[in-house]
């Protein structure tokens, strides 16, 4: 049974190291023309800086919106990737790759990647919380 | 880490990195079967040292030069080295200076043509369509011979020496490592759509067992088929089949009840289809249709998917194109269960009485007497007509003639319900 896994990729917003490097730019580029080219690939997507964006919360009865940036928030989810696979395992290397790709091309760069499961059929079946 | 956890890293390397590892192999030993075998020799290696000595920090890399240093040590014994190395340093114009690293050049380079050359060997029509299933499926699905054999239902020692038959089968045919070209291409090529929409439907509608659907299968289809589209991306019917299976499989969670029986196409759900792999049906369909020409009869079933998969409530369908769409059908492929789905759209876009009519035509042809569809149609237009005690009839024929039990329960079910006071019942999905 394959199952849907999100990749998402946190770092620090405005970090000092600058714009990353074309050179990683392009090994991403081929990272994910060959997720594609390997059938996994289902959707992916870079996120624009959280000044683009807004949080709306509900606290103590009320809906407030706070406008970006977030700057208290060490690590922003910087951009995504829908894989589809047949284990944790394989989505955990694909994000291993990913990973390797900023080791490789952006020298004191550092995040994290965070794999999630998209809930599918199987889990309406199961009930949650069963692995 | 433990022991399995391991194993499923490994595993997932596998699922990973098999295809290429396969595919560049064979490049140099020019024989699926020995580049199998050197892959697979790889893997065994992970499987021993790396429990050990921990999972190496780029597992892909490691698995392509322990497979690759395998593969010279083969020709080396074979003392062919010097030989491949003019053929390929000819081929790639590239110097041979030192066997070793020509080899390894030769690997690194084109993988992407030795994928598709993969594809083309493992569908190779010297093969039954049973073997090349199970070849496809184990060199470019990664998957092992055991997870085949459940997949089918069959004894693992069955596809195992489907595959070992396969492997030698190809040898003694000295089938050629490459991409077909002229006027071989198109026919090699639907070989291969077959194989993956065989795989496709054996998930998708279950012929036999007790699973309506076999999810999995469906899963490694479509997965080959992206590939196959990333490989080749001028063909429009690999497109148009990527389309199909998208949209079909964005049906899924839709087509089965709570209790595993399957619910037709328009009694679903339609909150439950999935709307990424519509959208991503739907934009196969385009690339397919953006390539220019007629569509082809993948295509032309896809476009049929998408006006189901375009309304938004049954009442919505375009049943006047799809009506169309399977007359073009018909007139490529011409065939009477895709004339019985032309009766059930006509039906729809004209009356039950309109299809009845190009159904009773059918009835007599020999191909469909034993195709549970038939009398499920006819019992269904009967019953629309109010001819109950005819559409009771017909629903038990077609519960006596189908394999799947699920599907039996569904029509054992309307052929009670066309007691006189019972109401018309849905179409069966129309789909070919």
């Amino acid at each position: 049974m394959t199952m849907r896994y999100i990749l998402l990729l946190k770092t620090e917003e405005n970090s000092a190291l600058g714009a990353p490097p074309k050179e990683l730019m392009d090994a991403i580029a081929k990272h994910g023309e060959e997720m594609t080219k390997a059938g996994v690939l289902l959707d992916t997507g870079g996120l624009a800086p959280s000044a683009t964006g807004a949080r709306i919360r509900l606290s103590g009865g009320k809906v407030t919106t706070t406008d970006g940036p977030f700057t208290e928030t060490k690590e922003l989810i910087a951009s995504y990737a829908l894989v589809q696979v047949k284990s944790k395992e394989e989505a955990v290397e694909l994000a291993a790759r990913f990973l390797r790709l900023h080791q490789e091309h952006w020298a004191g760069w550092e995040g994290e990647s965070e794999v999630r499961k998209l809930l599918g059929p199987e889990d309406f079946a199961l009930g949650f919380g069963q692995d | 880490m433990t022991a399995s956890e391991t194993d499923r890293a490994i595993d997932a390397v596998w699922r990973i990195e098999s295809a290429r590892l396969i595919a560049g192999l064979a490049r140099i030993v020019r024989d699926v079967g020995t580049a199998e075998d050197l892959a697979q020799d790889a893997l065994v290696a992970a499987l021993e040292q790396w429990p050990r000595e921990g999972i190496p920090g780029n597992p892909g890399a490691w698995l392509m030069a322990v497979a690759k240093r395998r593969a010279i040590d083969l020709l080396r014994r074979r003392q062919r080295l010097e030989r491949k190395v003019e053929e390929l340093g000819h081929e790639l114009e590239i110097d041979g200076e030192g066997a070793a690293a020509g080899v390894e050049a030769a690997f690194d380079d084109d993988i992407e043509d030795d994928l598709l050359r993969l594809v083309f060997t493992a569908c190779h029509p010297v093969l039954s369509a049973q073997a090349r299933v199970a070849l496809t499926l184990r060199m470019l699905g990664g998957l092992k011979t055991e997870e085949i054999a459940r997949a089918f239902l069959v004894p693992e020692s069955t596809v195992a020496q489907r595959v070992v038959r396969a492997k030698r089968t190809l040898a003694e045919a000295r089938v050629p490592f490459e991409v077909p070209q002229g006027a071989d291409r198109a026919d090699r090529l639907s070989s291969v759509l077959e194989v993956i929409y065989l795989v496709f439907n054996e998930g998708y509608s279950a012929t036999a067992g007790d699973d309506w659907m076999r999810p999995a299968l469906c899963e490694d289809a479509l997965r080959l088929g992206r590939v196959l589209a990333e490989l080749m991306p001028e063909e429009p019917e690999v497109h148009g089949l990527v389309a199909l299976m998208e949209i079909q499989a964005s049906r899924s969670a839709a087509r089965t009840g709570p209790s595993g029986e399957p619910v037709l196409l328009l009694d679903q759900d339609r909150a439950r289809w999935d709307r990424l792999l519509i959208r991503r049906g739907l934009a196969a369909l385009q690339r397919a249709e953006a390539l220019g020409g007629d569509l082809g009869p993948y295509g032309l079933q896809a476009a049929i998917a998408a006006c189901h998969a375009r309304a938004h409530t049954p009442e919505e369908t375009d049943w006047m194109r799809i009506a169309a769409l399977y007359e073009a059908l018909a007139g490529l492929v011409p065939s009477a269960v895709v004339e019985l789905n032309r009766a059930v759209a006509l039906s729809m876009a004209f009356g039950p009485a309109t299809g009845l009519r190009l159904v009773d035509e059918l009835a007599a042809e020999p191909s469909l007497k034993d195709y549970h569809l038939l009398p499920s149609v006819r019992g269904d237009l009967l019953a629309k007509l109010g001819r109950l005690d005819e559409a009771h009839a017909e629903f038990e024929r077609a519960a006596s003639l189908t394999r799947n039990g699920r599907e039996r329960t569904l029509l054992l079910d309307r052929a009670a319900a066309c007691a006189p006071a019972a109401g018309p019942g849905p179409l069966p999905d129309p789909r070919p």
